[in-house]
């Protein structure tokens, strides 16, 4: 028996998500006395699957052909689950990223294996039950998913898990995929990436702003200080409803979720929907010139004023502090 | 064209969640069910596909009779006509299996879901249902056109997106993006109430996940306020209390 773990790359690097689900998956092996297998699929070279190793796979298969070198969503389930087949692989480990959704479903239709998707912790092992805690209710809650089939398949929530060095020998090897033509329906026309752009899901920081700073014309002071803390951006939904910004921003219960380290709400008064899609950031910073706006309730620290004087004065605080660090 | 959208009946957007039976339930006394807010956008998308050019909409809901307000919302929104599985939804994999089952026996061209319900967020029906009628799937769209037989689909991914030609008939769970939700008219409303709504029941599926209890996330301490005037005491608790800088 072995954990299987699939490792996404962008454009031949691992992503950090891929050093988290290989963290998270090492544990599960030393759980089970198991040894972790890394899956790599696409165009990786050697240097960067060495890196594996050094969070612990103790072997690690890349799939190359030029058929997966973009991702397609059904031949790359069928890649993983062969691997899993021919690795007895009875846990398979994925991020629960954008691909990581797409993939996870049909992996556990193809090995029977139930799913426990967005897993925020460790799976509990006690009396033969395998039970992982994961979010529920777009973040108001957790749930304690039993899986009950003998396989099973695990997506990880972005930044949930620390990345943990824990070296292994981590052996490369080619494993010769087979290709079904039907998996290949779906043809890929154009990949659009935003430069530069920290994504939302992955971000340790994140500025973002309300219906409080009046017009997308006042993001500028924003962008700034998302530009100084090195953070993505982000806004409630009636900034994204009114166009002021685009929806891959909106952060809340009918947006995405997220989970940094560092989450600065800015003229946001923090709806119950917008709270459940950022309860589970470490450190909340609120600024709003509402004393009673709702947000304060859930933040560690908070700032009443206006957010027009406030950030201003934080970039300058912030850019004296990084020039005495 | 036929479209399927799958639908769910979830506690609305404002509920506090809060649980019962010593954490394994959850309570919905006093919880407003509604349909699930993406689905709403997977629903008014088929709509728009289908109005004008004799194409349905068909919308199919695994649940018990407690759901059928939110089927006819559905129905009132623009769907032709509704199919309710009578069982109490229990996880992915057996919502999946009742309406791959149905598809087998009634095939669609395009079948759309909402990216996640609000409730379980799983994302997991449309990927499922894509294998278990071996077509493809597209997770967490924001645009999709029909153009001849095949559906041009955005797909989001971090930092950006992918655009995508796939021959239908397809699966994809829509997003924010793929249109706005259409509120019902009066007009609609009435329809509604004569449209047909069948009900059949459901086939035998083993589930492979059960939910055992429920927590919710830790109270946060008191609030730290900083004076508006002096936010390097905010860098320097950053920085020195919560090391998140």
């Amino acid at each position: 028996m072995s954990i299987l773990v699939y490792v996404e790359n962008a454009g031949g690097s691992f992503k950090k998500s891929a050093f988290e689900v290989l963290s998270y998956a090492r544990a599960i092996a030393d759980q089970n006395n198991n040894t972790l297998t890394a899956l790599s699929i696409g165009d990786v070279d050697s240097a960067q699957l060495k890196t594996l190793a050094q969070y612990g796979a103790d072997k690690i298969l890349t799939v190359t052909n030029d058929k997966l070198k973009n991702f397609v969503n059904q031949a790359y389930a069928s890649v993983i689950a062969e691997v899993a087949k021919s690795e007895g692989g009875t846990i398979v480990v994925l991020s629960n990223s954008f691909s990581g959704r797409g993939l996870a479903p049909r992996i556990g239709v193809k090995l029977k294996a139930g799913v426990a998707d967005g897993a925020v912790a460790l799976p509990t092992q006690i009396d033969g039950k395998f039970i992982v805690k994961k979010t529920a209710f777009s973040g108001k809650a957790f749930a304690m998913v039993e899986l009950t089939s003998a396989n099973k398949i695990i997506s990880l929530t972005p930044n949930a898990y620390k990345i943990t060095e824990h070296v292994k020998p981590g052996q490369i090897e080619e494993f010769n995929a087979t290709l079904n033509e039907p998996d290949f329906k779906a043809m890929l026309k154009e990949i659009v990436q935003a430069a530069d752009k920290v994504p939302l899901p992955e971000a340790e920081i994140i500025v973002s702003g309300g219906r409080g700073l009046k017009g997308p014309e006042n993001w500028g002071m924003l962008e700034e200080l998302a530009e100084v803390l090195g953070a993505a951006l982000a806004c409630s939904k009636p900034v994204s409803d009114a166009g002021w910004r685009p929806h891959s921003e909106h952060v809340g219960q009918t947006g995405i979720a997220v989970s940094p380290n560092l989450y600065i709400a800015v003229g946001i008064s923090g709806a119950i929907q917008h709270l459940a899609g950022v309860s589970s950031s470490k450190t909340i910073v609120v600024i709003n010139k509402d004393p009673d706006a709702p947000f304060f309730k859930v933040a560690d620290y908070g700032i009443v004023g206006d957010a027009f004087e406030v950030v201003p004065k934080l970039i300058t605080a912030i850019k004296n502090y990084k020039k005495a660090a | 064209m036929k479209v399927l959208v799958c639908i769910s009946n979830v506690p609305d957007t404002t509920t506090k969640i809060t649980f019962t039976n010593n954490n394994t339930q959850f309570n919905t006394s006093g919880v407003q069910f509604i349909l699930n807010p993406y689905d709403e956008i997977a629903l008014a998308r088929a709509v728009e596909l289908t109005e004008g050019n004799g194409g349905t909409v068909t919308v199919i809901n695994v649940g018990e009779a407690s759901t059928e307000p939110t089927i006819r919302k559905a129905l009132a929104v623009g769907a032709t006509d509704a199919i309710r599985i009578n069982a109490l939804p229990q996880d992915a994999w057996f919502v999946a299996s009742q309406i791959a089952n149905y598809v087998k026996q009634n095939p669609f061209d395009l079948i759309l879901t909402g990216r996640e319900s609000i409730d379980y967020n799983g994302s997991k029906v449309a990927g499922m249902l894509g294998e278990l009628l071996d077509i493809p799937s597209v997770s967490i769209i924001k645009k999709i056109e029909i153009e001849d037989s095949n559906a041009v689909v955005e797909r989001e991914i971090e930092g950006g997106k992918e655009i995508l030609t796939v021959p239908l008939p397809i699966v994809a769970g829509c997003a924010e993006g793929v249109t706005e939700p259409k509120i019902p008219n009066m007009r609609g409303i009435m329809s509604a109430r004569t449209k047909p709504l069948t009900v059949i029941e459901p086939v035998t599926v083993e589930t492979n996940s059960v939910i055992v209890g429920y927590e919710t996330p830790a109270p946060r301490g008191l609030v730290k306020l900083v004076a508006a005037d002096k936010p390097d005491q905010l860098v320097e608790l950053l920085h020195d209390e919560a090391s998140v800088i």
